[in-house]
C-alpha cells in the first residue's frame, strides 16, 4: 500500500519535471497528455489508497516516514505521510479535479505558446498541494503550503507580458506571505510548547497548555488559512487572480488551494476543539465573508469574478461549519463544491474561448442555441451551487445551516441563509446573460462555437460527481467521523423546515434572476445607486489597501533606496573605495619622474633611518 | 695652540665656501667656491697627518676634477643667472636642518671606543706617504688594481660619450677621405 | 682641544650642506658640485678617525673614495654633455618625460 502512496504523490511530480525540460519550446502535445496520463495514475492511487483505508478505518490507515528531514539536537522533523480519512478525502477531491483540469488544459491551451510550461506548472500544483494534504507533521504542510503559493503565482501570472497578470500574481503571492507570517508563529509556538511537529503528538499534547497559549496558536494559525482560503481582509487577491488561465481558475482556486485553508483547520480540529471561542470568531468571520462576496457578486460584469466571488462566498460557508466544530460538514462542503465550482469555471472557459477571451456577460446573450452542451454544465452545477435537490450543494450546504441552527447561532444562521438567496440569485443571474435572453454578441461580431468534445468529455465526470455526491453522505459521515469529531444534532425536529425554509429562499432567488434577465440588462437607473456602486468597486476595498498600504511603504521604500542605501551604505563602500584610491593617486608623486622631487624623497628617508638609529642607540646605552 | 687656531679658521672658511657654492645663482661663483673648498679641505687632511692624502685632495680633486667641471661649465652660457623654481623652498631647509640636528646630536656624543684596534697601525718613524705605499701595494693590492681598471673603463666611457663621427677611423681610411 | 668629536661634527655639517644642495639645486651641474661636497665631507670624517685610531685604514678608504669620485664625475660629465645635446637643457623640471 505504502508504494501507492508514493506512486499518488510523486506521479505529479514527475510529470511536472519532464514537461519543464519542454518549457522552452513551441507546443507539443507529448507533454498535455504525459502529465494528463501520470495525473491519471495518481488519481488511481488514490483510490486504491481510499478503498484500502475505507476498508478497515480504524487500523488501515497509510503512515510512511520516507526520511529524515532535519535531525538538529531535540529537533526532529521527518518526511513522513500519512494516508487517513481525511487526507484521502482530500487527495481524491485534488486528484479528480486535477485529472479532469489536465484533459481540459489541452485544449483551451492549445493554442498558447506556453503550452509545455502550462502544464510543467499544473503539475507541480498538484505535487504540492498532495504535499500538503499527505503530510503527516506541520513541517511539512507548510512546504506544501509554499509550494502551492508558489505555483499559484506561476500560473497566474503564466501570460507574464500582461501587466495586470504579474501584478495579480505578486498581489496573491505577497497576500499569501502576510498570511504565512502568522502561520508560521503558530507553528513556532506550537513547536515551542510541545517540542513536536507530528501532528498526532503535537495534538496529544495540546490539552496540557494553558488556554490563553492555546488560544495564540489557534489564531496565528487561522491567520495563515485567512490567507490562503482569501477571507477578509486578505482576500483581494482571489478576484484578481483571475487573471491567469481559466484552468487554473478553476483547479486553484475552486478546488484545490483556496481549501487548503479549511483543511488546516479540519486538520487541527483537537486544537480548536479545545477554543470554542475562536472557532467562534473564525465561524463569524466566515459567515460575514459569505454575504459580504456575494454582494460583491451581484453586480459584477466579469463572468470570471462573479465565479471567483462565489467561491470567496462558499469559502466562508467552509469556515462556518469548521469554526463551530462540524468538521466533517465543512470537509463535505469542500468536497462538493470542489466538483461544481470546477465545472463553472470550466464551463467559463468554454463561454471565454467562444467568445475570443470576452468576459462581460452583458456583451453575451443567447448562447444557449450555440453551446448547448456547456451550457446544460453550468446550468447543473449553478443548480447545484444553489443547493436545490437532489444535487450535492444541497446537502452540504443545508448541513451547515443547520450546523448553524444548532448551536442558537440564529444570526449566522440568518447571514447565511441571506446569502444562500443571493447565491441562487447571482448564479442564474449569470447564466441568464450569458446563455439567454437577446444575442447581445452578433452585434458586437463574435462568432461563438462549441468547445472540443473531449474538454465536454472532461467536464462530465465532474457533474456527474456535482450531480451524485450528495447521495453519499451518510457513508462519508460514517467513514470519516472514524478520525473527525462527529457532531450532534439536537434539530431533528425541525430539520425539515430548515430544509425547506433554505430550499424556498434558493428557488426564490433562482426565479428573481430568470425575471429580470430574462430580456436582457438590468434598468440603468439600479447603476447610480450607492450600494451598487459599492458592490461594484469591492467596497472600496482596493483603493483602500493601496493607499493606506502599499503607497506608504513604496514611499518608505524610496526613503530606505535613496536616504539610507545610496547615502549611507553605498557611501561607505565607496568611502572605502575612494580612501584606497585616493592614497594611490597622492602617493603617486613619489615616483614622478623628477629628480629633485624623488632626491627629497631620499633625504626624507635618511632623515628618518637617521632619527630611528639615533633613538635606538639612545635607548640601548640608557637601558643596557 | 696651533691646531685649534688653524682648525676653526679652515673650518669657517669651508663652511662658508660652501654654503656659497650650494646657495649661488651664479655657477661660475659655485664653481669657483667649490675649487676654493677643496683646497680647504686638503688643509684639513694635512692637519690630520695625512700627508699623502692631502697631496692626492689637491692634485686628483681640485685639479683634475675641477677642471672637468670647468669644461663642462664651457657648454653653457655662464653670465645669465640658473633660473631655478621651487615648489616648496621650507621642504628643503625643514629636512636638511633636520639631518643636520641629527649628525650633530649624534655625533657630539662621546662615542669613542676602546675596544677598537687599529687594523693597520701607523709605525712611528716612518712618513706618511711611505707607510701609505706600503700598505696599498700589498694589502690593499686588489682593490688598487680594481680601481685602476675602473678609472680606464671611465676613460673609455668619457671618450665615447662625448666623442663625434665614431664609426670612422682615421688611422685605416686614406688621406683624402677625411674632412 | 680639538678631540675627535670636532672634526665629526665638522663632517656632519659639511654632509649637510651638500644634502642641502643636492635637494635644493635644479640645474645638473651645480647637483654634481653638491654631491662633491658630500663626498669630501665623508672624506674628512675618514681621516679623522684613522688619526684618532692610528689606524691606516681610514686613510686608504679616504683615498678610493677619491678615486670613484673622479671616474664619476668624467663618466657623469660625458652623459650630462649627451644629455645637453639631445634636450637643450639641463634644468631637472624640464627633464621629466613620466607623467607622475
Amino acid at each position: 500500500m505504502e508504494k501507492y502512496l508514493y506512486i499518488a504523490l510523486f506521479a505529479p511530480l514527475l510529470g511536472s519535471l519532464t514537461a519543464a525540460l519542454f518549457g522552452a519550446r513551441p507546443k507539443t502535445l507529448f507533454t498535455g497528455l504525459w502529465t494528463s496520463g501520470l495525473l491519471a495514475v495518481s488519481w488511481i492511487s488514490s483510490i486504491l489508497l481510499f478503498l484500502h483505508v475505507y476498508a478497515d478505518p480504524s487500523a488501515n490507515v497509510v503512515h510512511v516516514k520516507m526520511m529524515d528531514w532535519i535531525s538538529a539536537g531535540n529537533l526532529s522533523i521527518p518526511f513522513g505521510f500519512v494516508v487517513d480519512q481525511v487526507s484521502v478525502t482530500m487527495m481524491i477531491v485534488v486528484t479528480t479535479v486535477s485529472t479532469m483540469v489536465h484533459v481540459y488544459a489541452i485544449g483551451y491551451m492549445s493554442h498558447d505558446k506556453g503550452f509545455n510550461r502550462f502544464f510543467s506548472w499544473l503539475s507541480a500544483f498538484v505535487f504540492s498541494m498532495m504535499i500538503l494534504v499527505m503530510s503527516d507533521n506541520f513541517a511539512g504542510l507548510f512546504i506544501g503550503w509554499e509550494g502551492v503559493g508558489l505555483c499559484s503565482w506561476g500560473l497566474i501570472g503564466f501570460w507574464y507580458h500582461k501587466q495586470s497578470a504579474t501584478w495579480a500574481a505578486n498581489e496573491a503571492f505577497i497576500m499569501n506571505r502576510i498570511a504565512d507570517l502568522g502561520m508560521l508563529i503558530g507553528i513556532f509556538l506550537i513547536y515551542w510548547n510541545t517540542g513536536t511537529l507530528q501532528y498526532n503528538e503535537a495534538f496529544a499534547a495540546m490539552p496540557n497548555l494553558e488556554h490563553t497559549l492555546l488560544i495564540t496558536i489557534g489564531s496565528f494559525l487561522f491567520v495563515g488559512a485567512m490567507g490562503k482560503s482569501a477571507q477578509f481582509p486578505l482576500h483581494t487577491w482571489l478576484a484578481d487572480a483571475m487573471e491567469g488561465p481559466t484552468p487554473v481558475s478553476a483547479l486553484i482556486h475552486a478546488a484545490t488551494m483556496v481549501t487548503a485553508g479549511v483543511y488546516l483547520v479540519i486538520r487541527a480540529n483537537p486544537l480548536y476543539d479545545l477554543i470554542p471561542e475562536v472557532g467562534y470568531v473564525i465561524a463569524s468571520l466566515g459567515a460575514f465573508v459569505a454575504m459580504f462576496a456575494a454582494t460583491m457578486a451581484l453586480v459584477n460584469r466579469d463572468i470570471k469574478r462573479i465565479i471567483a466571488y462565489s467561491t470567496l462566498s462558499q469559502l466562508g460557508y467552509m469556515f462556518v461549519a469548521a469554526g463551530l466544530g462540524a468538521y466533517w460538514v465543512a470537509l463535505f462542503h469542500l468536497m462538493t463544491h470542489a466538483f461544481f465550482k470546477a465545472l463553472l469555471f470550466l464551463g467559463a472557459g468554454n463561454v471565454m474561448h467562444a467568445m475570443d477571451d470576452e468576459l462581460d456577460p452583458f456583451k453575451m446573450g443567447g448562447l444557449y442555441k450555440v453551446m448547448k452542451p456547456t451550457a446544460i454544465l453550468m446550468i447543473l452545477a449553478s443548480v447545484a451551487l444553489a443547493g436545490i435537490y437532489p444535487f450535492a450543494g444541497f446537502f452540504s450546504k443545508d448541513k451547515i445551516l443547520e450546523v448553524a441552527f444548532n448551536g442558537d447561532h440564529y444570526i449566522l444562521w440568518g447571514v447565511l441563509w441571506v446569502t444562500a438567496g443571493l447565491t441562487a440569485f447571482y448564479s442564474f443571474r449569470l447564466i441568464m446573460l450569458t446563455f439567454f435572453g437577446d444575442e447581445r454578441y452578433k452585434k458586437l461580431g463574435f462568432h461563438p462555437h462549441e468547445a472540443y468534445p473531449y474538454m465536454l468529455w472532461a467536464m462530465a465526470p465532474l457533474a456527474v460527481l456535482a450531480a451524485i455526491a450528495g447521495f453519499f453522505e451518510h457513508a462519508f459521515v460514517d467513514f470519516v467521523t472514524t478520525l473527525l469529531p462527529s457532531y450532534e444534532f439536537h434539530t431533528h425536529h425541525v430539520e425539515m423546515i430548515l430544509i425547506a425554509v433554505t430550499s424556498t429562499i434558493a428557488i426564490l432567488g433562482i426565479a428573481t434572476a430568470v425575471i429580470i434577465y430574462k430580456n436582457g440588462m438590468l434598468h440603468p437607473k439600479w447603476m447610480e445607486r450607492p450600494c451598487y456602486k459599492l458592490f461594484t468597486n469591492q467596497y472600496y476595498i482596493p483603493q483602500f489597501y493601496d493607499a493606506v498600504f502599499s503607497k506608504p511603504y513604496k514611499e518608505l521604500s524610496i526613503i530606505f533606496w535613496k536616504q539610507i542605501d545610496m547615502k549611507i551604505v553605498d557611501a561607505t563602500v565607496d568611502l572605502i573605495a575612494n580612501t584606497f584610491f585616493n592614497i594611490g593617486k597622492d602617493t603617486r608623486g613619489v615616483q614622478s619622474g623628477n629628480l629633485s622631487i624623488m632626491l627629497r624623497w631620499m633625504a626624507l628617508g635618511v632623515t628618518m633611518l637617521l632619527t630611528f638609529g639615533l633613538i635606538f642607540v639612545a635607548a640601548a646605552t640608557l637601558l643596557g | 695652540m696651533f691646531e685649534t687656531v688653524a682648525f676653526y679658521l679652515f673650518s669657517v672658511l669651508t663652511i662658508t665656501s660652501f654654503v656659497v657654492v650650494v646657495t649661488t645663482k651664479n655657477a661660475l661663483y659655485a664653481l669657483s667656491s667649490l675649487a676654493a673648498g677643496m683646497i680647504l679641505i686638503s688643509g684639513f687632511f694635512f692637519l690630520l697627518n695625512a700627508d699623502f692624502l692631502g697631496v692626492v685632495q689637491i692634485v686628483v680633486y681640485t685639479g683634475a676634477v675641477m677642471a672637468l667641471y670647468a669644461f663642462g661649465m664651457m657648454f653653457f652660457d655662464t653670465t645669465e643667472t640658473l633660473r631655478e623654481s621651487h615648489a616648496n623652498p621650507r621642504v628643503v631647509f625643514v629636512l636638511s636642518g633636520m639631518i643636520a640636528i641629527i649628525l650633530v646630536v649624534m655625533l657630539i656624543a662621546p662615542i669613542a671606543s676602546t675596544h677598537v684596534s687599529a687594523l693597520y697601525p701607523m709605525v712611528e718613524g716612518v712618513g706618511n706617504s711611505e707607510a701609505v705605499g706600503m700598505v696599498l701595494f700589498t694589502k690593499y693590492l686588489i682593490p688598487f688594481e680594481v680601481a685602476a681598471v675602473m678609472l680606464l673603463v671611465a676613460m673609455i666611457g668619457g671618450i665615447v660619450l662625448a666623442g663625434k663621427k665614431m664609426d670612422e677611423s682615421l688611422t685605416t681610411s686614406e688621406q683624402g677621405d677625411v674632412k | 682641544m680639538i678631540t675627535l668629536n670636532h672634526y665629526l661634527v665638522l663632517s656632519g655639517l659639511l654632509f649637510s650642506i651638500g644634502l642641502v644642495g643636492v635637494i635644493k639645486r635644479k640645474n645638473l651641474l651645480m647637483l654634481f658640485f653638491a654631491t662633491e661636497i658630500m663626498l669630501n665631507a665623508v672624506n674628512v670624517g675618514f681621516a679623522a678617525i684613522s688619526n684618532h685610531y692610528g689606524d691606516l685604514s681610514g686613510q686608504m678608504f679616504a683615498f678610493f673614495i677619491i678615486a670613484i669620485a673622479a671616474s664619476e664625475v668624467a663618466v657623469g660629465l660625458g652623459l650630462l654633455i649627451l644629455m645637453y645635446k639631445r634636450k637643450s637643457s639641463v634644468d631637472l623640471d624640464t627633464l621629466t618625460t613620466m607623467k607622475g
